[in-house]
């Protein structure tokens, strides 16, 4: 078969990846579109950090490949993968005892020879990577003294410093307040304004369908469904992967879907009615 | 947040045009999302072509000044040669028989050519012969055992990480002794070394079993890690006891502190030749290695997505720092807590990038060596002390405060 289309953005191809026993990943087609912000979800243990490992090349897949525009990134080299694609994990509780940006400036090491130290340019990089994560003020302060919501800043502003094309995000709103929560998705949504393409692992619905172009939901490493928020995040759905009755309305504001939960499936819905059982699910938002 | 504006910064705006900016157009930070992200060679599309038309160094950006940093190392690492050369040559001059600076200046200038021998026969050869291979023998074993630490600990992610307490030094010291009782001298360097290498195997299976994890080096806890090394130092110190018991002919007693507590005693140029040696053949290396050394600040997920082969990097150093202690503790014995003191004194002025700690950290365990073993061989006159008690002395109270200040520890 011939592909008339480009191959653009990320594309994830029949990977397949056990550990010990256990099937982790079960040959997981996805895509994510170049420019876009793609959301990963599914529950605990569905295989989400797992994914973005062996996109990132942190683990070696068993089989099946990725591919990133036209570059096929089991093949490339560590360092030269690095410079194309950033990991900024969830919030890291060590410190390692390095100002805020020193640890920045980690993320210049794939693009650093073995003898030459960090040159201006490096340096300006770093800088912008600050700017960009609004962390200019704290430039000096120990990592260690940070809050969590601004570790996650940190984190992101040192995959930024790799200037990658492709930024993968694992949690980037766990331990956040809900204004941390948008500001970065906020920024993230800027980010992906300029070209730069998107995978997070998230865990709030709400939250993935009103920054995300795309949604990839995950169940037992393999992909349920993909596409726009939309069109993917049906109360059916919701149900059969989390196994949670929710409704999903429109944001009266916004429009983007807000998932509205009601209880776990199976079980006698919490503070709720004879009449209002029978409203679920409801698809539109109610009058 | 992502713009809050930094009127101290502005100027910084105006100078940096080419790398692009979170608000600028769409499509301008990478060709634009269509055209096939990657179409242009790669992540060098970002960046490649602005290289060259970012003055280098002109514009200060960084607010978390490196150069700042990158300055203050600098004073650092000349002050501390300059400490270094100054030490040397007083430390020489120390002693029972008394000779001043400018005895030693004419004895290196005669040995090395530059002058006429003016010191008597007796005099130059206190110096040339008996103190100067001491002396410089403390200062390389000093800066060894120092960039041992400072690599050890980074790659273990453990502050306590040091040879001497992971017992590599114990394990060095069995494969000394043993060439040295079976009488084949040359073998010596070599000898240290597999005993080093074994030791450190030993302690980090040890440390991951009894973490119950599989993985070597990076997931295993310093506690844990350190409690493996007293196990194995334990074990492989009674076998150097008991080798040098069986086979020794005269003072067994006075070799095996030696070898246990490290004593730089009977050190001459051969001993200057190994350790100094080995300083440069594996410490050279293991400086340029500073990048990928804090590429693991954040442990190994976080190196491997910065590029890092980890398991193949951490072999290759951890095995590089058993080569230079086997090669280090074959002249002195297992000298304690050098590899531990000094890297987190160095920490303390120039923080914790390698690039400034390696190199700050060997000159600063050369010149820590040579003033304790200036202690050790005067303070007691006649009597000659082992320069590993004197180092416990001030390592022991070290370790404790640092078992207090990271108190997190597992």
């Amino acid at each position: 078969m011939t592909d008339s289309r480009r191959v653009d953005g990320l594309r994830v191809d029949r990977v397949r990846f056990t550990r010990g026993n256990r099937l982790i990943i079960d040959d997981l087609d996805c895509t994510v579109p170049a420019g876009a912000v793609g959301a990963l979800l599914g529950p605990n243990g569905a295989g989400k950090s797992t994914l973005l490992h062996l996109i990132a090349g942190i683990e070696r897949a068993d089989a099946g490949g990725a591919q990133f525009g036209e570059r096929d990134l089991a093949t490339m080299r560590r360092r030269e993968r690095a410079r194309v694609i950033a990991l900024a994990e969830q919030e890291v509780t060590d410190a390692p005892g390095l100002t805020v940006a020193e640890v920045v400036a980690l993320g210049r090491t794939p693009h650093l020879g073995a003898f030459a130290g960090p040159s201006g340019r490096d340096r300006a990089i770093v800088a912008r990577g600050l700017e960009d994560a609004g962390l200019l003020d704290l430039a000096d302060r120990d990592y260690g003294s940070l809050s969590g919501g601004e570790r996650q800043r940190v984190n992101l502003a040192r995959a930024l410093a790799q200037e990658p094309d492709l930024l993968l995000l694992d949690e980037p709103t766990n331990h956040l307040d809900i204004r941390a929560q948008l500001t970065m998705l906020g920024l993230v949504r800027e980010l992906a304004r300029g070209g730069l393409t998107v995978l997070a692992a998230l865990h709030d619905l709400s939250l993935a369908a009103a920054y995300a172009d795309h949604v990839v939901v995950l169940a037992e490493g393999r992909v349920i469904a993909a596409g726009d928020p939309h069109a993917v995040l049906t109360p059916e759905l919701i149900r059969d992967v989390w196994g949670v009755e929710a409704s999903v309305i429109e944001h009266p504001a916004t429009g983007r879907p807000l998932i509205a939960y009601a209880g776990i499936a199976d079980a006698p819905l919490p503070l709720a009615t004879d009449d209002t059982q029978q409203a679920l699910p409801a698809t539109g938002p109610r009058s | 947040m992502t713009h809050s504006p930094q009127p101290a910064l502005d100027p910084l705006q105006g100078s940096i045009p080419d790398i692009p900016r979170l608000d600028a157009p769409a499509g301008s930070r990478i060709s634009a999302p269509g055209t096939g992200v990657l179409a242009s060679g790669g992540s060098g599309a970002t960046g490649t072509g602005s290289a060259g038309s970012i003055a280098s160094g002109t514009h200060n950006a960084s607010p978390g000044s490196g150069t700042k940093r990158g300055l203050r190392t600098g004073a650092w690492a000349v002050g501390l040669i300059v400490l270094l050369g100054a030490s040397v040559i007083v430390a020489v001059t120390i002693g029972p028989a008394g000779l001043a600076p400018s005895d030693v200046f004419a004895s290196i200038a005669a040995h090395l050519g530059i002058g006429e021998p003016t010191l008597s026969p007796l005099r130059d050869g206190i110096v040339w012969e008996l103190r100067m291979p001491r002396v410089l023998t403390a200062a390389a074993v000093g800066a060894g055992l120092a960039l041992c630490g400072a690599v050890m600990q980074a790659l273990t992610r453990n502050p306590l990480a040091d040879p001497y307490l992971l017992g590599l030094s114990s394990g060095a010291s069995v494969g000394a002794v043993i060439v040295i009782v079976l009488g084949v001298g040359l073998l010596l360097p070599f000898a240290a070394f597999a005993g080093a290498l074994v030791a450190l195997v030993a302690t980090l299976a040890l440390a991951a079993g009894a973490s119950g994890r599989g993985g070597v080096g990076g997931s295993l806890t310093p506690t844990r890690t350190v409690l493996a090394g007293l196990a194995v130092a334990s074990v492989f110190g009674a076998v150097t006891s008991l080798v040098i018991f069986w086979s020794a002919t005269g003072d067994s007693y006075r070799e095996i502190l030696n070898w246990l507590l490290g004593s730089l005693a009977g050190t001459d140029w051969t001993s200057v030749a190994i350790a100094g040696g080995a300083v440069l053949v594996i410490g050279i290396p293991l400086l340029t290695s500073a990048k990928t050394l804090d590429a693991f600040a954040f442990g190994d997920t976080a190196a491997a997505a910065l590029g890092v082969h980890v398991g193949r990097s951490r072999a290759l150093l951890l095995t590089a720092t058993a080569l230079l202690t086997g090669a280090l503790v074959a002249v002195s014995g297992s000298i304690g807590f050098v590899g531990l003191i000094l890297p987190h004194g160095v920490r303390l002025l120039v923080g914790s990038r390698h690039r400034a700690l390696l190199p700050l950290s060997a000159l600063a365990g050369a010149i820590f060596l040579v003033w304790v073993d200036t202690g050790a061989r005067t303070l007691f006159d006649p009597r000659e002390l082992p320069v590993g008690i004197l180092t416990a002395l001030i390592g022991g109270p070290v370790f404790a405060l640092l078992l207090l200040r990271n108190r997190g520890l597992r």
